[in-house]
């Protein structure tokens, strides 16, 4: 043992031990936000979808309302010599895939909003997996997490009311030209009587990769093969679920892959902007669906259809919206597998 | 007979020293990219998996090198707490190191997704997919981060106590060496 330390050394030593000790602990609040409140973080996200919609345990926070179905993708080859993933090999790769309307209560009806949504995850035999999440419109509303948050904020309830402001919504809108494209669709949109009518499209950007390392930027959609809309829509508020099963009864139900490349300027980092319809297209093949599970017991429920989860052969674009789907859906996904077993306890039960 | 060593073996501390860069660099990481919504998102997790396994297999490695040589015993004026805390917190700085990344591995296989480490390199599911399991493990693999934030924290002060009050070789014996 050594001299004991004069008083003026040993505080200045202890404050050397503090220091490092210190400035660790900061560093990783700073890190996690502590001193940054006004940052996007995914559980601000998906505190704001609670908020606007309530919160409904074991649900999606977002795309609530949904149901399972499984099938299969029957490639035909076309994309292959653009992309390496095994998929695009002629074969057939099996799929579970979700229908599902966009808002985050499980219980909105059917007719509440034009918009409805297809997810998909594609299994290689390799085990790598292709997910993607799609919806019915031409074009997202927005083009950054930044402007999507403030459309989420614009659109919550008023605390008098309880009902969104249609004021702060239209002054959400007049601030953010980038949304005309999507309020022309939705002018023209109605709420389709069947999931199985509807196109699909990707909107975010990605890359197809070749053997080489190539890449092209792409955008894909899926468009209905054969399915006929029927004359008027179900009775009551859950008629996409009902005609989704008695199509199934009678029959597969196909959409053909399409995919399209971006010209040189066309943007690739902004969802709201759409490329020319004339863009080159190339069907890799057809989605087939044979099967519909209710969301709560289907093999669609304990999947979190995060868009960034690709096999070797499909990258993501610079687009700022897969990144921030990326990791709210992962928020969402936590805070509902927390949740299973209030799925089971009432799968009937409603609010 | 055997001198007692003054030092840790030189693999030892070279394992000691490497592990905790990348250690704190894998908290720092893990707690950016669950508060990020940006392009860091992505980029965080593709360097925490990679790293992840990396810690894994150097936290083996490094419990072999720790069995398999000698440490230089802690000074004999040490206070019993103060010995049992050293050999306590060493002891969870171990077990910490080896379980995270398992914890992480069996979180990412109980949510059906791929274990992917970079583009096409893929460990198997160490577990099947179940939700309830998956929520279990990824609040666990949070806090015993947390955990090990702290206890690596207690571990630098320590070191730094030995080093520059009681000043009794302590801190030498991981610094240098033969």
């Amino acid at each position: 043992m050594t001299e004991p330390l004069p008083a003026p050394a040993l505080i200045l030593r202890l404050a050397l031990i503090a220091l490092p000790v210190v400035v660790l602990a900061a560093g990783l609040a700073y890190v996690h936000g502590l001193f940054d409140p006004g940052r996007l973080t995914p559980a601000l996200f998906v505190d704001t979808l609670q908020a606007n919609n309530g919160v409904y345990a074991g649900y999606r926070r977002n795309h609530a309302k949904g149901v399972c179905v499984t099938g299969w993708f029957d490639s035909n080859g076309q994309l292959q010599g653009v992309s390496r993933a095994a998929l695009f090999a002629p074969g057939r790769t099996p799929v579970v895939g979700r229908f599902a309307l966009p808002s985050g209560n499980p219980y909105a009806p059917d007719s509440s909003v034009p918009i409805r949504s297809f997810a998909l995850r594609f299994t290689q035999a390799d085990g790598q997996q292709w997910r993607t999440g799609m919806n019915s419109m031409p074009v997202f509303a927005v083009g950054t997490p930044q402007a999507f948050f403030a459309m989420l904020k614009a659109g919550s309830p008023d605390p008098a009311t309880g009902k969104p402001n249609p004021d702060t919504l239209k002054a959400f809108f007049a601030s953010h030209p980038e949304t005309a494209g999507f309020l022309a669709w939705v002018k023209t949109a109605h709420p389709s009587a069947s999931y199985a009518t509807e196109r699909y499209d990707g909107l975010n950007a990605f890359y197809v990769v070749d053997t080489g390392g190539k890449r092209a930027a792409v955008r894909w959609r899926v468009t209905p093969l054969g399915q006929q809309a029927q004359a008027s829509q179900g009775e009551g508020s859950d008629y996409l679920a009902q005609d989704l099963e008695q199509r199934l009864a009678v029959g597969p139900l196909r959409w053909r892959l399409e995919v399209a490349f971006a010209a040189p300027a066309d943007p690739t980092d902004d969802a709201s902007k759409a490329w020319p319809a004339e863009r080159r297209t190339v069907v890799a093949g057809t989605v087939v669906l044979n099967k519909a599970l209710a969301q709560n017991e289907g093999p669609c429920r304990d999947i979190n259809y995060d868009p960034l989860v690709l096999p070797d052969g499909i990258q993501a674009s610079a687009d700022p919206l897969l990144p921030a789907r990326s990791a709210a859906y992962a928020d969402s996904y936590l805070r509902r597998t927390r949740e299973v077993g209030a799925l089971h306890a009432h799968p009937e039960a409603r609010p | 007979m055997k001198l007692v060593p003054q030092h840790f073996a030189p693999l030892a501390r070279g394992l000691h020293w490497a592990m905790a860069v990348m250690l704190l660099a894998m908290l720092f990481i893990g707690a950016g990219m669950v508060a990020s919504v940006s392009e860091r998102h992505v980029w965080l997790l593709n360097v925490h998996k990679p790293l992840g396994i990396a810690l894994l297999a150097l936290a083996v490695v490094r419990l072999c090198v720790r069995l398999g040589t000698r440490q230089p015993p802690l000074p004999a004026d040490l206070p019993m707490p103060q010995a049992l805390a050293a050999k306590c917190s060493h002891g969870l700085l171990y077990a910490l190191m080896l379980i995270l990344p398992v914890l992480g591995w069996a979180m990412v296989s109980a949510a059906g997704d791929p274990v992917t480490l970079a583009p096409g390199v893929q460990l198997p599911a160490l577990l099947a997919a179940n939700a309830g399991t998956f929520a279990l493990l990824r609040k666990t693999h949070g806090y015993l981060a947390y955990l090990l934030f702290l206890t690596v924290l207690l571990h630098l002060a320590a070191a730094l106590y030995h080093g520059l009050i009681r000043r009794d070789g302590v801190l030498r014996s991981m610094a240098s060496g033969r």
